[in-house]
């Protein structure tokens, strides 16, 4: 059976499996598979999946659920977590929840399972007012998710209230299944006047296949500040689909860091939404792949409201046969009147084989808003090369150090400093070198 | 200790240096001095070990061992430093960090232990001192959003810390006012003994009233023309170069 039909028969049994107090609830989700239905898996007739082909990872017998409750030991994980830092952390294993990795909370915030917030009473409330509200009704594979929606990560930060340890929510796969899916679906709510950081990250204990179809809704309330960072450091099995949706309100400020360094298959959909004025958006990522790894940005900004800016800083690294998309879209209404959005994309292609496609789009209509894109695709500066070499530093150190240079504009503005030296470290271990130090 | 020979060099099948001759021993200051695409800086470039020159003729030594055979880095761990005319940025990689680097691949290459941490700082203290730095100065991204003077400075810096056998100083002087010009030369002074020599690469005069040479060359066309004492760098200011041209007509 194709995977979109196994998919669809395994709809019914699902839904009966949950015990939902809201019946609201079945109609988003009877909706959301039918528009799955309808739509299918995209595929590269589709403008918006021009460059990303899905066809041959769809042709795995992928399970659509994990049969087993499968644990692991956390010494087997411990390096994926962050360690030197106290944080909130809500934890995953093929798919369901694992108490005994996890540290949630009710006290003062709430940092928890969306499984129960979709099915205990208590949160229906936030739930009629946020779930599925900011996320695409229309695009497939968010269909998919929201018919499949049960088990994520939810966060409720209450107005005023500085979150000071930071939020991990990591995914894991054991390769228990044969191959698997997954619709990982985590909702954050963050109050008027608060602070949160949150680190989220998939990944794979073993090769066999797996296929991540992820939905994050963000909502970030007046002067609300979100820093938000996705570590993709996977395995070459594992495929992941990121659908995250971002509505801000006047005066907040969000950030999203996407570190894409592995995986076979990546496509990031980050979406804000502007609903009030002087609103910051921020959208940062470095690549780093290689092989025949393929990584996808699409990206849209939707400026809707007057005087909000957004700022977008993609830095890609292509080496072997590795292929690249930067699909960068900032939309901004008439009402949208000075609108100060800024983006710019770099490359750089270590080989003749690896393949970049990048594609800013500037759709503008209002007439006093200030926009300006850069894009560059090049090598590394043959200048900057001999000038460390002559200083003594060996060409693949001088080529490592340079990379590390042309991403330094994205590390940073990492707000933790041992996820900025963990991801400093994890450059220098994909471009092969110690250098001595902490870059 | 730098030994030059009937050195013929070309870039993009460009000729550019048509058989150059020199010969720099230990304890001496030299000076090539000539008008703009003479191949000054090409011949600073191919000493240092450029890929991007082709060296279709000729030899070059140091302490006797022929190097134009040798990738950059190894010429650098032997002893040769190129103190770039314009220096790059490398945003994210601090000064310190980059020295420590550069001196640790050396010593490296050297067969030496790394050098001990409180050692390097030690040093780092010293010789920035010498070069009259701010300490802020260390913790920032290397050449990142510096001054013509600070870059040039830092080159400076670099080389006290490195310690070259020979030091080749391209076009140091550009870019510097009076002040900068006094800290940089005073420094060069510093280091300068009868174990080294420098090589200084100037379009003016005026570095060389700082760093005095003992020989200086003029470079035209690819060859040196001439070539004399301190003097010929006075002579050189006052007449311009039009004067050799005719003389060697």
């Amino acid at each position: 059976m194709e995977l979109k039909e196994k998919l669809i028969s395994s709809f019914m049994a699902f839904e009966e499996k949950i015990a939902d107090v809201n019946t609201d609830l079945h109609e988003i989700r009877t909706s959301a598979i039918k528009n799955f239905e309808n739509k299918g898996f995209p595929t590269k007739k589709e403008e918006a999946w021009k460059y990303t082909s899905l066809n041959a990872i769809l042709k795995n017998d992928f399970s659509v659920f994990a049969k087993n409750e499968n644990a692991i030991e956390f010494a087997e994980v411990k390096k994926y977590f962050l360690n030197d830092v106290d944080t909130y952390k809500v934890i995953f294993i093929d798919g369901k929840f694992s108490s005994y990795l996890s540290s949630t909370t009710h006290d003062g915030l709430d940092v928890c399972l969306m499984s129960s917030a979709l099915t205990k009473p208590k949160y229906k409330m936030v739930i009629d007012e946020y779930f599925n509200k900011i996320a695409s009704k229309e695009e497939s594979l968010t269909s998919l998710n929201t018919a499949f929606s049960l088990e994520g990560a939810y966060v409720n930060i209450p107005r005023s209230k500085v979150v000071e340890k930071p939020i991990e929510i990591i995914y894991f796969s054991t390769g228990s299944e044969a191959a698997l899916m997954t619709q990982p679906r985590n909702l954050i709510v963050v109050g008027e006047n608060s602070h949160v950081q949150i680190v989220e990250r998939h990944q794979s204990l073993n090769n066999n296949p797996v296929l991540t179809n992820s939905v994050t809704e963000i909502f970030a309330q007046k002067r609300a500040i979100v820093d938000y960072y996705k570590v993709q450091n996977d395995l070459q099995t594992a495929n992941l689909i990121d659908n995250t949706y971002i509505a801000q309100k006047q005066d907040s400020h969000v950030s999203v860091h996407t570190f894409s360094f592995g995986g076979n298959i990546t496509r990031n959909n980050l979406n804000f939404y502007h609903q009030g004025e002087h609103i910051d958006s921020t959208l940062k990522g470095i690549t780093i792949i290689g092989d025949k790894q393929h990584v996808d940005h699409y990206t849209l900004v939707q400026h809707a409201t007057p005087n909000c800016e957004s700022h977008q800083n993609y830095k890609t690294i292509l080496n072997d046969s590795a292929t690249g998309v930067f699909n960068g879209k900032i939309f901004v209404e008439k009402e949208a009147q000075k609108t100060d959005a800024f983006q710019q994309n770099n490359n750089i292609l270590l080989t003749d084989k690896a393949t970049i496609n990048a594609k800013p789009q500037l759709e503008i209509f209002a007439d006093d808003v200030k926009c300006s894109h850069g894009c560059t695709i090049g090598q590394l500066d043959e200048n900057a090369m001999f000038y460390m070499q002559q200083r003594g530093i060996p060409k693949k150190e001088a080529k490592a150090l340079l990379m590390y240079a042309f991403t330094s504009e994205v590390t940073s503005s990492v707000k933790i400093p041992e996820l900025k030296a963990k991801i400093a470290r994890i450059i220098a271990d994909k471009l092969g070198v110690n250098m001595g130090f902490d870059l | 200790m730098l030994q030059i020979k009937n050195l013929h060099a070309s870039v993009e099948d460009k000729d550019i240096l048509k058989g150059i001759n020199l010969e720099i021993k230990a304890g001496e200051v030299h000076a090539i001095m000539g008008p703009n695409g003479a191949g000054k800086s090409t011949l600073s470039s191919i000493i240092a070990g450029n890929e991007n020159y082709e060296v279709s003729e000729g030899e070059i030594f140091l302490d006797g061992e022929e190097i134009s055979e040798l990738a950059p880095e190894e010429r650098a761990h032997k002893g040769v430093f190129l103190s770039f005319q314009y220096p790059v940025e490398i945003p994210g990689v601090s000064v310190t960090n980059f020295i420590k680097t550069a001196i640790n691949e050396k010593r490296k290459a050297n067969k030496q232990e790394e050098m001990p941490a409180n050692e390097m700082l030690k040093l780092i203290r010293e010789k920035s001192e010498l070069l009259e730095m701010d300490r802020k100065f260390l913790s920032r991204s290397l050449n990142e959003g510096f001054s013509g003077g600070e870059k040039k400075r830092n080159e400076i810096f670099q080389m006290a810390m490195l310690e070259p056998k020979i030091a080749i100083l391209d076009e140091t002087d550009s870019g510097l006012d009076i002040d900068a010009l006094r800290i940089v030369a005073n420094g060069v002074n510093k280091l300068k003994n009868e174990n080294n020599a420098v090589l200084v690469i100037t379009h003016y005069q005026r570095l060389l009233d700082y760093i005095v040479p003992d020989f200086v060359h003029v470079l035209m066309d690819g060859k040196i023309v001439k070539s004399g004492d301190a003097s010929l760098a006075l002579e050189l200011e006052e007449k311009g170069y039009d004067w050799i041209k005719a003389e060697i007509q």
